[in-house]
């Protein structure tokens, strides 16, 4: 379990590692976190040539908070947006996901940008951009192109960067007033990738009624599965009645979408079983946050 | 009953039974342990090349891609080998029922039988050119069918080893006649009430946290080798290397340095590693270093429990047994180094603390393409168990009657020690249980748990919506098996005690439990005494680690040890106080006259006049040389029988094993919409007879359950039909985490050994033994449905929801 001969770059600017990004091409990988990579070094199941070591990039370092949204830079650690309360306050569900990423050493190490280009469909981060309709920014030598979430997974473990190419950050938007977010997800023991995880995003009209409501799965498709269950949650009487919500429906509609695998965890009927099951928890969750408790029993 | 039982000591008073803190924790917690990896920083390093193949032909190696790479040292394939050393690596542990044992060659001769089985060694300036070295060495393997899993492999279409029909290893069947003299078929035939039933339980492993390792110095003027190994006999390993090597005993040394846990898997020896690094460093007289990585430590060292059960069973209207036939096959992997002591094991322990009828027990230990089985922790006991305890359930359940009660009916009562189950045990010896209570175990467990106010509890959970459960489950475990241990005890001139064990230590706790017994035997502070184990330099007597003996074996030796300097230095003490040694009493590391504190000596003094001296260096000798005081003229300075030093080496050898018991219940939660399964109680009663300290065996028992968690809810070793074992990581193979093992609450009971002066019973393994058969009884207690297969996930509980 020792990595095969790599060389090794440590750039301190954004610019200087764009240049070597440019020269090594696809023979490049960059280490951030490592939380990932190293693991797969070390068990010589990644062998770039050149290893390219953004951690000396301080500018990438950032966590940018605006009433749009949030902008994490390529070298926030999870630790570190989890516990800002910037970041926190404009976006909830970030927290919400993090606090069920592996565990608090892997997070103090591991990066929110890292993750996302890691593109695990099992991981939190990935869901969540999906779900908020996200984006992440790629610069290269000489240029750079925002790449909307939807456009960004491409398949298990694939995302959109290109040779040459680095994640600088991720944007996290901000959902309307009266929303609301839910991570919910069954794990074999605390802080494994998820069997099944849903991510919910809930918005209420000015009279509490459903205005809009999503989930995004994770370990049910090679991407995350994003579904939009609006239509099939409401718009219902409001909250001083509850919600008259089949939530079966609204399971079976998600059920629908996804494609789960079996492996040696679990089978995909289960995985599917349970898909629906916290679809219907993570969107009750959320709209209960949505409603801040004001629209009574779901 | 015993051939050396002596009354217990009237002064053991002392920290012997106190929860002193393990002495060993401060220098573990804070980094400051010596783990394999931590020594031969200079060394150079081994690594190997493994099958990628479960079943594959050698037709031909190819090194020469790697001859090139900078700091590559030295390439060795079987071919390589000299001698005695190109052999099958040893059968450690013959047995008249294992007619085709087989064992690994050091390095694959012709044929692999496992992923993981190794090819090539590779010596290098460090690990990683090591690596990049073994990634060069072009196989080319002939692939051959893979066998997997003991059923295909019992069928026997394809072979492991072309010589061993239907891929038998052993088959041994053990018979115990009711006292009618009906044999268990009949005596089922005959019963009011039968049921019959298949269980299964998967494979796991002992996974210590540090893998194995061996580092190896060869000192070419002294013609002499030193070893460390990461083992759990330092002494065997000893003679394995002398032995393959052709080295002269005396020139071979071996320490077992901090180990990170064996759990089993570090008894078994040679590893292939343990003969080929000290060969190679011979050969090049180099120091080299092997450690075992953690995809190495999966693939290519040992699991374990695999096993499939077909039981039948006959009882009568109270549940009581009276037939039971029990037909195990048994997954013994690739290869057989440990015998078939698992499934000994297993077919013996099964009865636990019942009476039955009549006992039929047949097994088949059958080859497969896997990684070989050897002990894990409770080593076959948590399949008996489970067999056992599934069964009493089920007849509980037939009969509509409380669990406890049926098992009740069918204990062996407190008035009939030594019991005779009939049969013979994993040493060779007769199956006696030597003491217990286990109506009164049931009792004090039945109490922590609450089982009787626990319908309550179920009702008022299932009112809100919830559904839990409640299971419990018995055992009894044979501990302390020979052949026997040492003890070396001396007193030194500055008043320090020394003691030595040749057994090793993985984290137990020896440093500090046998200081207590040295402690208290010998009357000295227990500051004093410093403890050492597993250095061949010190003690080069001993057997190993495992079968929970080292309590009971060194233990009671260390003890003998201590007895033997006591009476010596009560004898010196005598002379020069001028008393009866009858008078005389040890505190506090002072001799002296009972009634006249001050008539006294201390064992320092003694320790000086113990050693009649030529030479003086310091104040302590100076008394002790031959013009400074004026003994007899008429005696030699040494008196005829003694010996120079305050000192005493004394071995115990038990008689047969001591058996102690438990008995373990949880309560566990089940999800109804996700199916998963949580504990929300975990209780434990606990019997290793006289406690030596409470907090160690506490600590040993929630280790235990920790990982009987693991082999209940997550742990299994999941092969393809191709043989590869799909989740050789830590991240795919589910340890528990402390998130997942349930606070365990434990209550002690202490029916004391009469068979070993100290009274103790083995406590290493006993919290792992019950837990698969307890908390599979809790989740059928919640669900309602059967549950014949361990580990059970919540997606293999959901299965069971559909199928019902």
């Amino acid at each position: 379990m020792k990595p095969p001969p790599f060389d090794y770059h440590g750039p301190a600017s954004l610019g200087e590692t764009l240049r070597v990004l440019a020269e090594v091409g696809p023979h490049g990988k960059v280490l951030a976190g490592g939380q990932s990579l190293i693991p797969l070094l070390n068990m010589r199941l990644a062998a770039p040539a050149h290893l390219v070591d953004i951690n000396r990039v301080a500018e990438l370092d950032t966590i940018a908070a605006e009433p749009g949204g949030v902008r994490v830079g390529a070298l926030a650690r999870h630790a570190a947006v989890e516990r800002s309360a910037a970041a926190r306050a404009v976006q909830p569900l970030l927290g919400q996901a993090l606090r069920l990423v592996a565990h608090p050493v892997i997070r103090n190490r591991g990066t929110v940008v890292g993750s996302l280009v890691h593109a695990d469909p099992s991981a939190e981060l990935p869901a969540v951009l999906a779900l908020l309709g996200g984006s992440v920014r790629l610069a290269r030598l000489g240029g750079e192109r925002e790449v909307a979430a939807a456009e960004f997974f491409t398949g298990p473990l694939e995302s959109a960067v290109a040779p040459g190419e680095l994640a600088v950050s991720a944007f996290f938007p901000a959902l309307p007033e009266r929303s609301g977010t839910a991570f919910c997800e069954v794990a074999r023991r605390h802080g494994d990738y998820a069997v099944a995880g849903v991510a919910a995003a809930v918005t209420l009209d000015e009279d509490f009624r459903i205005a809009a409501a999503r989930v995004a799965c994770v370990s049910v498709g090679p991407v995350p599965v994003v579904a939009d269950v609006t239509e099939v949650c409401g718009p219902r009487p409001a909250a001083s009645v509850g919600w008259d919500v089949d939530w079966d429906a609204v399971a079976r509609a998600v059920q629908d979408r996804i494609d789960p695998e079996e492996d040696i965890h679990a089978t995909a009927t289960y995985r599917r079983h349970l898909t629906g099951v916290l679809v219907t928890r993570a969107l009750k969750s959320a709209a209960h946050e949505a409603g801040h408790g004001e629209q009574g029993e779901l | 009953m015993s051939e050396r039982r002596e009354p217990a000591r009237e002064h053991v008073t002392g920290v012997f039974g106190k929860r002193v803190q393990r002495r060993e924790d401060a220098r573990l917690i804070t980094g400051r342990g010596r783990f394999l990896d931590d020594l031969g920083g200079n060394a150079l390093a081994a690594a190997f090349v493994r099958s990628p193949h479960a079943h594959a032909r050698i037709r031909d190696i190819d090194v020469a891609a790697a001859l090139d790479v900078d700091g590559l040292v030295a390439i060795y394939t079987w071919e390589d080998l000299p001698g005695v050393l190109a052999e099958p690596l040893p059968l450690l542990i013959p047995h008249p029922a294992l007619t085709h044992g087989r064992t690994a060659y050091p390095l694959a001769r012709e044929v692999v039988r496992h992923v993981g089985e190794p090819v090539v060694m590779v010596v290098a300036r460090d690990r990683y050119v090591a690596e990049d070295a073994c990634s060069l060495i072009e196989v080319d393997y002939e692939i051959l069918k893979p066998v997997v899993g003991v059923e295909e492999a019992a069928q026997a279409a394809h072979l492991v080893h072309e010589d061993v029909p239907g891929n038998v290893a052993a088959h041994m069947v053990q018979e115990v006649p009711a006292p009618d003299g009906r044999s268990a078929r009949e005596a089922i035939e005959a019963a009011p009430h039968t049921l019959a039933f298949r269980l299964d339980i998967e494979r796991s492993a002992c996974t210590p946290l540090e893998g194995k390792g061996v580092y190896a110095r060869w000192d070419a003027d002294d013609e002499s080798l030193r070893v460390y190994s990461s083992t759990q006999t330092s002494t065997s390993v000893r003679m394995a290397i002398a032995a393959k090597l052709g080295l002269p005993l005396p020139k071979v040394e071996v320490i077992a340095p901090d180990v990170g846990g064996g759990f089993g898997v570090k008894i078994v020896h040679p590893w292939p590693e343990e003969i080929l690094v000290p060969w190679a460093a011979r050969l090049l007289d180099r120091e080299i270093k092997w450690t075992e990585d953690r995809r190495e430590h999966f693939i290519s060292s040992a699991h374990e429990r695999a096993q499939v059960q077909y039981v039948r069973v006959g009882f009568d209207d109270d549940g009581r047994v009276l037939g039971l036939d029990v037909n195990i096959l048994h997954d013994n992997g690739a290869y057989t180094p440990y015998g078939i002591i698992v499934p000994i094991v297993t077919s013996t322990q099964l009865l636990g603390p019942y009476k039955i009828g009549a006992y039929r027990v047949e097994f088949s230990s059958i080859y497969t393409n896997t990684v070989q089985v050897t002990p894990y922790r409770g080593a076959g006991r948590p399949q008996g168990v489970f067999c056992m305890e599934r069964t009493m359930d089920r007849i509980a359940a037939h009969l509509g009657r409380d669990r406890t009660d049926v098992r009740a009916a069918n204990f062996i009562q407190p008035d009939e020690f030594p019991y005779d189950q009939g049969m013979t045990f994993q040493d060779g010896r007769p199956l006696i249980y030597d003491s217990g209570d286990y109506p009164e175990s049931l009792r004090m467990l039945k109490e922590l748990i609450g089982w009787d106010s626990f319908p309550a509890m179920r009702d008022q959970a299932a009112a809100e919506g919830r559904r839990i459960g409640i299971g419990v489950g018995c055992y009894v475990e044979g501990t302390g098996v020979g052949p026997y241990e040492g003890g070396h005890v001396q007193v030194t001139s500055d008043g320090r005690v020394h003691v030595s064990t040749g057994l090793t230590s993985q984290g137990q706790g020896h440093e500090t439990v046998f200081a207590q017994i040295v402690a208290t035997e010998l009357g000295v502070p227990f500051e004093k005494v410093s403890v050492v184990t597993g250095d061949t330099r010190r003690f080069g007597y001993a057997v190993g680690t495992f079968a929970s003996r080292a309590a009971v074996v060194s233990g009671n030796a260390i003890a003998l040890a201590c007895r033997k300097v006591r009476e010596k230095a009560l004898r010196i003490a005598a002379d020069a106080l001028e008393a009866d040694p009858r008078d005389l009493e040890i505190t506090d590391g002072v001799v002296h006259v009972v009634g006249a504190p001050s008539a006294s000596i201390p064992l320092s003094t003694i320790a000086v006049l113990s050693n009649p001296l030529r030479y003086a260096f310091d104040d302590e000798t100076r008394r002790a040389t031959q013009f400074a005081s004026a003994p007899s003229p008429d005696r030699p300075p040494v008196s005829e029988g003694e010996e120079p030093g305050l000192e005493g080496r004394d071995y115990y050898s038990p008689i047969r094993s001591t058996f102690a018991s438990g008995m373990h219940a949880a309560i566990v939660e089940t999800d109804p919409l996700t199916a998963e399964i949580k504990i929300l109680r975990y209780a434990v009663v606990h019997d290793c007879g006289k406690l030596i300290n409470p907090m160690i065996v506490e600590g040993q028992i929630h280790g235990g359950v920790a990982q009987g968690v693991g082999g209940a809810l997550y742990e299994k070793m999941v092969y393809d039909q191709h043989g590869q074992l799909l989740n050789a990581s830590f991240m795919d193979f589910l340890m528990p985490y402390a998130t997942e093992v349930p606070r365990i609450e434990t209550t002690h009971l202490e029916t004391p050994s009469p068979l070993n002066p100290l009274g103790v019973k083995g406590a290493g393994e006993a919290g792992v033994i019950p837990v698969s058969a307890v908390i599979a009884a809790a989740i059928e207690d919640a669900e309602g449905i059967p549950i014949d297969r361990m580990p059970i996930s919540p997606s293999d509980l959901h299965a069971l929801r559909l199928a019902r």
